[in-house]
């Protein structure tokens, strides 16, 4: 049986449908991308698998020994983060309140845990720095730790190289494969960068206004998926119109890939130029 | 000096108004941290013009116990302030601005139509700044102050490391099963016994600044949670006591005095912070 299986979900905001009877199911060991462009419907398919909203409709079941509860979650960092005064240490072991039952401090276990999954990501230097204090790409290690604390089975990440420069990009890619090879656990992650996603996933689901779901080699044949991940070196697509486009084309902007099909593509190019 | 400040506290009222601010102090401390981190800094300002609101209903309906009616008003009000979240139509800092102006105008329109004292802006004055309150306080209503203080410091114990979760993190804290709704509601019920409590010290004017300073001065000297938490604490009982001191020798009025001396504190923790730094 699948760990988490999703039926004919359709997901949204009140009355705002973002995508339509979406079906799914991950595996244990799975690395799955979700790709697709801004507003899609990315984040709110990642908040239905936390559980943090509902779906309008579909059903959404978690099998082979998960539970709802143990996914473990790596959330992009919000404002209050920034300036939060706390440890490495206290954050690591905030991931340790899964348990179910309510008890007021940490175990010695729940201690222990939270020092090897310091020592796993490989910042056992920084336990009583300040989170605040530290760079990028070890914050995100920081964060790791904590949902490696509520989980051994299956990480949800949410964008988690967003602002990383290329060299701890490439370093935090390689932690979650080892991860994902190494430990088995089962990796869903949302994600801009489809290059990545191609190199390091086994499966991925496209969502937009053409759903895709299936394996890596798949995607690669599939229409949506030659648009999306043509390699930029032996990228046969045309891409018309490239000057106005806002990323250049190595980079694969998901506003320029739009443009092919939608000729109304100037707002979400320029916005996206806004955002960036 | 010493004999004048023995002399005062042979008054039984000077003791009370000791006790009550330390408690208070504590207690306004504990929860500032988060409410400074969750972005909430104005809600014990907002609130406190709620209760200010209560106080008046409760005088013109003449309860003998104001505390029976101002604490569960001004607990809703907190509890609709806090849960509010990201998808209200109306945002969390606007909703504030609201609800406490309007409880702040209409608590004072009420106090002047149905005027029962002849004095009402002093009146007025002394809700606000809790110029006199303090030196009032009856013996109920310090035990009343005493047993809720213990509650507070109690709860946020044994909540500790959850309010810490939902503090830096609701979303994660949630997704792995933390009832973070229920934790907010705590928060909320919280803060507003604080509030209610503290308008007995400072007036409801004031009391942002118990809540915020000590939270804020400690965060530019420390790093992680706890000890900002306890520094925090530490710091408000001892601004606390001394601007109840100073208040008593030089006759000033108690709550602004407090809140002068928390921000001499909170200058002093600047300075340490960045000699820190460097």
């Amino acid at each position: 049986m699948a760990q988490l299986t999703c039926k004919n979900l359709t997901l949204g905001y009140e009355g705002d449908i973002l995508v339509h009877d979406l079906s799914f199911e991950v595996n244990k060991g799975d690395y799955l991308c979700v790709v697709g462009e801004n507003g899609s419907g990315k984040s709110t398919l990642m908040k239905t698998l936390l559980r943090l909203m509902n779906p309008i409709s579909g059903t959404l079941t978690t099998g082979d020994g998960v539970t709802a509860r143990e996914i473990g979650y790596l959330p992009q960092q919000t404002d209050i983060q920034r300036d939060f005064p706390a440890s490495v240490w206290e954050i690591v072991l905030s991931g340790c309140q899964a348990s179910g039952k309510f008890h007021p401090f940490y175990t010695k276990e729940e201690k222990q845990m939270a020092r090897e999954n310091i020592a796993r990501m490989g910042i056992s230097d920084f336990t009583n720095r300040c989170f605040r204090e530290l760079s990028g790409g070890q914050q995100q290690r920081v964060l790791l730790a904590r949902a490696l604390c509520a989980t051994r089975k299956i990480l949800l990440l949410d964008e988690p190289v967003s602002g990383l420069d290329p060299k701890v990009t490439n370093e935090m890619y390689a932690l979650i494969e080892r991860l994902n090879k190494d430990e088995g656990i089962t990796i869903i992650m949302v994600s801009h960068d489809v290059q990545a996603a191609v190199r390091y996933a086994t499966h991925i689901l496209h969502i937009g206004d053409k759903i895709f779901f299936g394996t890596k080699e798949k995607y690669l044949e599939s229409q949506v998926g030659q648009i999306f991940a043509a390699d930029p070196k032996t990228n046969e697509v045309e891409i018309p119109d490239t000057e106005n486009s806002c990323m250049p084309v190595v980079s694969m902007c998901e506003a320029c890939a739009d443009k092919i099909e939608m000729p109304n593509a100037e707002n979400s190019c320029n916005e996206k130029e806004d955002t960036t | 000096m010493i004999e004048t400040l023995v002399y005062y506290f042979s008054f039984p009222f000077v003791r009370y108004a000791m006790i009550v601010g330390v408690l208070i102090a504590l207690c306004s401390s504990l929860l500032g941290v988060t409410l400074v981190l969750k972005r909430f800094s104005f809600i014990g300002d907002g609130l406190s013009h709620v209760a200010f609101g209560a106080i008046a209903i409760a005088s013109v309906l003449n309860l003998t116990n104001e505390m029976l009616f101002v604490l569960p008003a001004t607990v809703v009000c907190a509890v609709l302030l806090l849960r509010t979240g990201q998808n209200t139509k109306i945002k969390g800092d606007a909703a504030i601005a609201m609800i406490s102006v309007g409880a702040l105008a209409c608590g004072y329109l009420l106090m002047n139509i149905f005027n029962t004292s002849s004095n009402l802006s002093g009146d007025v004055c002394s809700t606000l700044f809790g110029s006199t309150r303090v030196l009032t306080l009856s013996v109920s209503e310090v035990w009343l102050c005493v047993i809720l203080s213990i509650a507070v410091v109690v709860t946020f114990v044994i909540f500790y490391n959850k309010i810490f979760a939902v503090t830096f993190d609701e979303d994660f804290a949630k997704a792995v099963g933390t009832n973070v709704n229920g934790y907010n509601l705590l928060i909320a019920v919280t803060i507003a016994i604080i509030i209610v409590l503290a308008m007995n010290l400072v007036g409801s004017l004031l009391i942002s600044a118990l809540v915020i300073f000590p939270a804020l001065s400690a965060m530019r000297v420390f790093r992680s949670f706890l000890s900002v938490t306890i520094c925090s604490a530490v710091l408000s009982v001892i601004c606390a006591v001394l601007g109840i001191l100073i208040s008593i020798l030089a006759g000033t009025p108690v709550g602004s005095t407090i809140v002068l001396i928390d921000i001499l504190a909170f200058f002093a923790a600047f300075v340490v912070g960045h000699i820190k730094k460097s």
